[in-house]
């Protein structure tokens, strides 16, 4: 028998039909590759325990062949998804050993289907950065390595934990989160896929809040199909959650190796930028031949406001922040430093326990919403955001389907390498990506190809609201093109 | 409808007129809090009606309850305001224990309901149109507990997410006087509507009184706001002594900084609390949690029929069809409780269109009269509407006599019964058999030869003779029949 752990989520759900293996052989060969890669520091909370109840359970009903759609299938679960009665803390030390009482919508359903809990994941703080440094739990490490390099690598963020944990065979999936490309940007650099549904698609219902209006629920996976198939489970209208939209959800599997034949994809010549590398524009060309040669359409458009959305995503997102942070004050639950009063209490316990990056966006959350300043930077923003949102809708009004850009402007980056000095250079991780939070739009990150060092790069698909089919059949056109990736075992 | 002439304050320098706005905060009557299922319940265990949204738990996201916006939009359309099929919710942040979310979601720039105005009756039968400025719905805060600990404050999160109106007047109020008048009316509309119970003591209706001072007819002066009033005496007293301060300071000299103050009862004066400089920066914005408020015109429409007949329109009605004065029948609608026993003794007549007028009379002066000597409220009067309509009933077809029915209105406050039945067996019945009452005036008059004989000459001295005669019948001759007797027998 092969390694469990290399099977994807669609191979592993047919040894599961067949009786090949049992959920407890899956789940118990996760586990142990778990603790093997301590070092990589995906996960915050291993629940082997838990894991292993579930796996029986859910075997128990696969033998009576009442088994869900994801029966028996070992998932890590980022920890900004609340899970009951497992701690749960935004990888923040404000919410300390916070445990919910409660389960999020995305995980509940995900159980629903019969998938088996492994753990949480590392992530940015409050889901606010672009490389995994920002967590309280210190950083997670990238399975990938430059060629004849020993320095570990960043997997991106703030869904680090989850796409270095499915890049190194821990989990057959993971849940994560994308405000401004924290899905799509560490899939990139692990060679996984990620997508970010449009907004509405998941319920945000027990997710730690990052930024309202951008945040949104979605799967890293190994495959497009496994992607797809996370989705479908994770998806779907809350009546907790108003501004999850009440659309039926498709099969997406249903996407997979369906025609492109005749779909017209738009190349946006503002998304070439100055200084970008050679092997990035390289790689994007590769992947519009590939889909042109599955007989889509390639035209060249015009998304005239690009270059102001992320200024505008770094007004929003952190106006948002400042204000969803606020009910961390030590008096119901997390961290509490006392205080000679509660002032006091509060300061002291926000500056205990928000990391730098966390307290930088919402000192600019803070400005950016006072007296004076609002109509200068908020209202601007969000005029900036309709502008984006018109850009992509004035596109698709002309027959385009998709839109393919770059996942990320570089590859992975070392630990430590990026933004020490100035906290910019690590925001522009987001380029590519922050446009299609602003806009609500589905995204999806695929893995192409690598660059000099043999380090894995990503192309984004960017489609319609609520087509994240179309975005499911381009994406495994790519795949099919460009092959999978898998990372040489250090740990 | 006669318009008001307000009260100006008389100062060293001449006389100042008051600017009065004032912004109320009335709870929503219903089942559960604004955005959480949790129980809207007075006074349960602390923090026993708290949901996990009302905490502020990682991840909890607020949905709108259909009802409280039913109930805005209810209130609104009975305040004759304009209804926004569009409106948005926002977030206003500030820190305080009592909030557990770090801001209170309220609406800022859209509100739910626009402008409108009230109708308010002064003394004197004097009316003021009082404009509204806006109403939007908004959480409430919790409590705070200080008694609980020597060094540490509790908070009970049980109010906490509960509806509110914050209805927004125009600064149309001129004196301490319609600022009173304009609380009672909302809270009359508010009560009449079913949307907010308008009990002050348990806070559901609380108010912020902005107050300046100016020259009649002059440039508006600085405000004031004074905050959380929750009695309508202490709101005229309050605007009053607060309306002098100003004038004080200004006839010295000085400025008004624009302040928020606290009204204390005790001492009758009202406090700094914070000055402008000090006020928060809340950082209003659309709270991006929830989607704007929408809904249709046939939504308004369908509610907008559903709508209870409201005090002004009830008044117009009892003087249309009863013949009542203007000023009895604001007295009656005043109260929504009043107005329902009226209507209900009214239902209860056997001849509305004759007696309607005298059950008005009966309710106004015999109950209320008796009900205020005795401080006990409408809800909680001995006599019933039945057992009034039963009493007016008996004078309205002659069985009685009013002052027969007075003694009668006593005997069924004290022991309670069915009128009809003691009239009956107390022998109270009013003699209307003329032969009975002809001996009765005979006897009079034969026991009397002088002073019959003297009627004639002085005819104002018949009423010695018909007070006679009651006596002799124990009140229960009819007066009317007394009267005719005695003048065609002593030749008047």
């Amino acid at each position: 028998m092969t390694d469990l752990t290399s099977l994807t989520l669609a191979e592993a759900r047919k040894g599961l039909a067949d009786k090949t293996f049992t959920s407890l052989e899956l789940t118990d060969a996760h586990l142990s590759a778990i603790e093997a890669a301590r070092v990589l520091n995906a996960f915050v909370m291993e629940t082997p325990d838990r894991a292993r109840d579930m796996a029986k359970a859910v075997d128990e009903k696969i033998a009576k062949g009442e088994g869900g759609p994801l029966a028996g299938i070992p998932l890590g679960i980022k920890d900004l998804f609340a899970t009951k009665g497992v701690r749960t803390t935004a990888c923040s030390k404000i919410l300390g050993n916070f445990v919910p009482t409660y389960e999020s919508t995305v995980t509940s359903q995900l159980w629903r289907d019969g998938a088996v809990m492994l753990g949480k994941l590392n992530n940015d703080e409050f889901a606010m950065g672009s490389a995994n440094e920002t967590s309280c739990f210190g950083p997670v490490g990238n399975p990938w390595r430059r060629e004849g390099s020993n320095t570990t690598l960043v997997p991106g963020g703030s869904s680090g934990g989850s796409a270095s944990a499915v890049a190194a065979l821990l989990c057959m999936g993971a849940t994560a989160t994308d405000t401004g490309g924290s899905i799509r940007q560490p899939a990139a650099f692990t060679a996984t896929v990620g997508i970010k549904p449009t907004y509405g698609r998941c319920s945000r219902w027990g997710i730690v809040a990052f930024a309202s209006s951008l945040d949104q629920a979605g799967p890293i996976a190994r495959s497009v199909r496994d992607a797809a198939m996370l989705l479908r489970s994770m998806a779907g209208h809350d009546p907790k959650d108003t501004t999850s939209v009440d659309i039926a959800v498709p099969d997406y599997e249903a996407a997979i190796g369906k025609s492109v034949k005749g779909k017209k994809i738009g190349i946006p010549r503002e998304y070439r930028l100055d200084g970008m590398p050679a092997e990035i524009e390289k790689l994007w060309s590769e992947g519009a031949t590939w889909l042109r040669s599955a007989g889509a359409e390639l035209v060249e458009v015009s998304l005239p406001h690009t270059k102001y959305a992320l200024p505008a995503y770094y007004i929003v997102a952190p106006a948002e922040a400042s204000s969803n942070l606020a009910r961390y004050d030590g008096v119901r639950y997390g961290l509490r430093e006392q205080g000679k009063n509660i002032i006091e209490l509060y300061e002291n316990t926000r500056a205990e326990g928000f990391g730098a990056e966390v307290r930088r966006r919402v000192m600019i959350g803070t400005y950016v919403l006072s007296a004076g300043y609002y109509d200068a930077y908020y209202l601007r923003a969000q005029k900036v955001r309709t502008l984006i949102k018109k850009d992509f809708e004035d596109c698709f009004a002309r027959g385009v389907d998709a839109i393919l850009t770059p996942a990320t402007p570089s590859a992975a980056f070392g630990i430590g390498e990026k933004g020490g000095a100035d906290p910019v250079e690590m925001y522009l991780n987001d380029i590519f990506t922050v446009t299609v939070n602003m806009a609500g739009l589905p995204g999806i990150a695929v893995p192409a190809g690598k660059d000099a060092q043999g380090l894995p790069l990503g192309l984004q698909l960017i489609g319609r609201p609520f087509e994240e089919e179309t975005l499911f059949s381009l994406g495994e056109v790519i795949e099919q093109a460009a092959g999978r990736f898998t990372p040489a075992r250090w740990w | 409808m006669s318009t008001a002439t307000h009260k100006l304050l008389k100062g060293a320098t001449g006389d100042w007129e008051m600017v009065i706005g004032m912004e109320i905060h009335a709870q929503v009557t219903s089942n559960s809090k604004l955005f959480s299922g949790a129980s809207t319940t007075f006074g349960g265990e602390p923090n026993s009606h708290v949901s996990l949204v009302d905490a502020a738990m990682p991840g909890m996201l607020p949905v709108i309850n259909e009802e409280c916006v039913r109930q805005a939009v209810r209130t609104g359309l009975g305040l004759n305001a304009k209804i926004n099929l569009r409106s948005v919710f926002d977030r206003k942040n500030y820190f305080y224990p009592d909030s557990p979310q770090g801001y209170q979601i309220s609406q800022y720039k859209s509100p739910i309901v626009g402008e409108g105005e009230v109708v308010v009756e002064l003394d004197g039968g004097k009316t003021a149109i009082i404009g509204i400025e806006r109403l939007h719905l908004e959480q409430d805060a919790g409590k705070l507990l200080h008694d609980q600990s020597p060094t540490m404050s509790f908070v009970d999160l049980n109010r906490c997410g509960v509806a509110l109106m914050e209805i927004v007047s125009k600064p149309d109020i001129r004196d301490a006087e319609q600022a009173k008048a304009y609380v009672t009316k909302l809270r009359s509309i508010l009560r009449y509507l079913g949307t907010c119970d308008g009990d002050m003591e348990k806070g559901s209706l609380r108010a912020d009184v902005n107050v300046s001072v100016r020259k009649p007819g002059g440039p508006l002066g600085t405000r004031c706001e004074i905050k959380n009033m929750n009695s309508i005496t202490f709101i005229g007293q309050a605007i009053e002594y607060e309306a002098r301060r100003q004038i004080e300071i200004l006839e010295d000299g000085g400025e008004i900084g624009q302040e928020t103050r606290l009204y204390d009862p005790n001492k009758g004066e009202t406090r700094s609390m914070r000055s402008k400089e000090e006020a928060h920066d809340y950082r209003y914005f659309p709270d991006p949690d929830l989607l704007p408020l929408e809904f249709s015109q046939e939504f308004v429409d369908e509610l907008k029929t559903e709508l209870p007949e409201l005090p002004d329109q009830k008044k117009t009605r009892f003087v249309a069809d009863f013949g009542l004065s203007a000023y009895d029948a604001s007295v009656l609608v005043a109260e929504r409780e009043s107005a329902v026993f009226y209507e209900t003794v009214l239902d209860k007549l056997a001849n509305r269109a004759r007696d309607g007028k005298m059950a008005a009379n009966w309710v106004i002066n015999e109950l209320f009269g008796r009900l205020n000597k005795e401080g006990r409220d409408i809800t909680d009067s001995p006599v019933n509407a039945e057992q009034l309509a039963a009493i007016i009933d008996l004078i309205g077809e002659g069985t009685i006599s009013g002052k027969i029915a007075k003694d009668l209105f006593e005997i069924v406050w004290q022991e309670g019964g069915d009128p009809r039945a003691l009239v009956e067996s107390r022998g109270m019945k009013q003699v209307t058999d003329l032969s009975a009452i002809e001996k009765v005036v005979d006897d009079i008059i034969a026991a009397n030869p002088d002073k019959a004989a003297q009627v004639k000459d002085k005819p104002q001295s018949l009423g010695w003779f018909v007070g006679q005669v009651m006596k002799a019948s124990a009140g229960k001759a009819n007066p009317q029949s007394v009267n005719d007797l005695l003048k065609s027998k002593l030749g008047v």
